[in-house]
């Protein structure tokens, strides 16, 4: 039996398994159909999903799998060779990737892209940028305007200190933190720019077991406090269990299966791409 | 050790973190207010000239220190800013029309380098610029019409309000002024959304992109506003010569200009006039050193190039921080004595592109 036609039987029971975002509730986030291609090589190839609002969608699979290259597809930074990406019901397919923020996405990255050089505060603050409206000219006076807004991006700023318990670090700089606080800060500045759909590129990569448990909380505090709606990328199974409502597993770019936890968890395609055997 | 107690979000906007700044950088104003009384005409006419060369490395650090975008050129800008204020005087605009037109003539340069620089990082980028002021400087050495070539233009006295600032110490007052304006300009903007943006364009791209910073806005905005500062720097530094032929604008004032932001501390406006005053200071140092060396090194030719060259070297080498890192050193060491730990100023090393490389 060949790979590809392992791939066709196991999609079809799941995909019909798979229960449907409530009818009620529009899709904050859909992608249909989307497709790239590096030279020859299709990273992702007619990948199909939407998110409810006020859902938590995890995406999983294997190495190379092409689950960041749909976050940088998301975030425009790569161009998609097909399909259509919706934003509450606003084609974002090619619309210029810094105006993603303004609309409403904000993400973290997988290997971490904090602004090494500047404090905490100065990367929180510039996770604000998509909601002010600089101005060179005032800002150069520094002008009680230009002062007032400061003001207000800090508070907003100190809101999220808050609530991710940073205080600590507030004037530290990026160079100088660990590991495990990193993560935060970016999870942090991701959540200054007030998303209403947040992309969290493996939240819990490089973390120990009680990190672990805290991200999860964080997740669904984000979820019922701020009222954000979360597409995360993760391998931890425990943790997608624990906070997803759905799950998408992708394997060489194609969906494997789209379903609750439990369900893409036994689904023997899925159990193949992890382990490599043959499907029982 | 001083431990600033914040009670105030303004705490931490307001350019003066503490007292003691107040009175240091009080003292340090007041110092260059009377130094013209205190220092002989030819000390004044050198500090003038570092005000000049702080200016143009102010407009460099934004682009260099600020937002990570190399220039090899910069140079020409100030040669843009130099010729276009001396040719609009000797048309008979007033200075203080004059000037900032320099400026804006050296701005629009700037947009127009943006252009292609967008596109363009790092040793490309400082390639792209270098071979810009070499463009800049056959245009001035051909366009005879305006630049006169070779033969270069004599600078008049700037004028301010029918009076020239023919003596040293008013010139020296007038750069100074400048300076300050310019100083507080770029502080204004590192402490608001644009220099934010700047400093994310510097550290990551892709981040800063996803945060919503329009990547090609913002160096074109750097590229203008660090070459537009520097354009009034170059019109200060053709009145502080007193007169502009091509060859003072040459390479070497470019890497003059890089090496000032390099040895006094990428990243701090304090870097642009520390380095300002290495540059404009080794020339004298090496002039009181050659009575006091073997005639055989005092002699040789190029020994200024070449310790520019060796020190370029030795900060790139063994304080990558700069003038302004060392600084901060000394400071902390003084600061948590007797704890201080060398590691502090260490970068740590983060385990974050080991495993998963993409």
């Amino acid at each position: 039996m060949t790979l590809t036609e392992t791939r066709t039987d196991a999609v079809a029971p799941s995909a019909s398994a798979a229960p449907r975002r409530q009818a009620d509730a529009p899709a904050l986030f859909e992608a249909d159909d989307i497709s790239i291609a590096f030279g020859g090589i299709k990273a992702v190839d007619g990948v199909t999903f939407d998110v409810a609002a006020g859902e938590i969608f995890a995406i999983v699979g294997p190495n190379g799998a092409g689950k960041s290259t749909i976050f940088n597809l998301i975030s425009r930074i790569y161009e998609p060779t097909g399909g259509r990406l919706t934003f509450q019901g606003q084609d974002i397919t090619n619309v210029p990737p810094h105006t993603i923020a303004r609309r409403g996405i904000a993400r973290t990255f997988q290997n971490i892209e904090l602004f090494e050089h500047a404090t905490v505060l100065d990367n929180l603050l510039i996770g604000r940028h998509c909601r002010a409206k600089p101005n060179i000219f005032a800002e150069m006076l520094f002008t009680p305007g230009v002062r007032r807004r400061e003001l207000e991006h800090r508070e907003a700023v100190e809101e999220v200190i808050d609530f991710l318990d940073l205080a600590n670090y507030r004037d530290q700089r990026i160079s100088g933190l660990p590991y495990g606080v990193r993560k935060v800060v970016e999870l942090a500045r991701a959540l200054c720019a007030r998303p209403k759909l947040l992309l969290l590129d493996e939240p819990a990569s490089g973390l120990n077991t009680e990190e672990t448990e805290e991200v999860a909380f964080w997740i669904d505090d984000i979820k019922n406090d701020l009222g954000i709606t979360v597409i995360m990328i993760e391998h931890d199974m425990s943790l997608v269990s624990a906070v997803s409502n759905r799950v998408l597993a992708l394997n060489n770019g194609r969906t494997l299966a789209l379903g609750t936890p439990s369900e893409v968890q036994s689904n023997p395609a899925v159990i193949e791409a992890y382990l490599g055997g043959e499907a029982p | 050790m001083r431990i600033l107690f914040k009670t105030s979000y303004l705490d931490d906007i307001r350019l003066f973190q503490h007292s003691g700044q107040v009175f240091w950088y009080g003292l340090l104003t007041v110092g260059l207010l009377l130094a013209p009384f205190v220092l002989g005409d030819f000390y004044v006419g050198e500090l003038s000239y570092v005000f000049v060369l702080a200016i143009a490395g102010v407009g460099l650090m934004l682009l260099i220190g600020y937002t990570g975008l190399v220039s090899l050129g910069h140079g020409a800008f100030m040669a843009i800013g130099a010729y276009t204020n001396t040719y609009l005087i000797t048309k008979g605009v007033p200075f203080l029309i004059a000037f900032p037109a320099a400026g804006l003539a050296a701005l629009l340069a700037g947009v127009l380098i943006a252009v292609p620089a967008n596109r363009m990082t790092g040793i490309y980028l400082a390639i792209a610029t270098l071979a810009f002021s070499q463009i800049v400087e056959q245009l001035v050495i051909r366009w005879e019409s305006v630049t006169r070539g070779f033969q270069g233009m004599p600078v008049p006295a700037p004028e301010l309000f029918g009076h020239a600032l023919a003596r040293p110490w008013e010139f020296y007052y007038f750069c100074l002024a400048v300076l300050i304006l310019v100083v507080l300009a770029a502080i204004n903007l590192t402490r608001s959304p644009t220099g934010r943006a700047m400093v994310a364009i510097r550290d990551s791209e892709i981040s800063a992109q996803s945060l919503g910073v329009n990547l090609v806005q913002y160096k074109t905005i750097a590229f203008a506003l660090s070459a537009g500062i520097t354009g009034l720097g170059g019109a200060l530094l053709g009145h502080k010569m007193r007169f502009i032929s091509p060859d003072a604008f040459n390479i070497l004032l470019s890497i003059q200009l890089l090496l000032m932001v390099v040895v006094g501390g990428l990243g701090s406006i304090h870097g642009a006039i520390l380095g300002a005053i290495f540059v404009g200071g080794l020339p004298q140092a090496i002039a009181l050193m050659r009575d006091y060396l073997p005639p055989t090194i005092a002699r040789t030719p190029g020994l200024e190039p070449g310790l520019f060259g060796v020190v370029m070297v030795s900060v790139v080498l063994f304080e990558p921080l700069g003038i302004y890192g060392r600084w901060l050193k000394i400071k902390a060491f003084f600061d948590y004595f007797p704890i201080y730990r060398r590691a502090t100023f260490k970068r740590q090393r983060s385990y974050l592109k080991t495993e998963r490389v993409r």
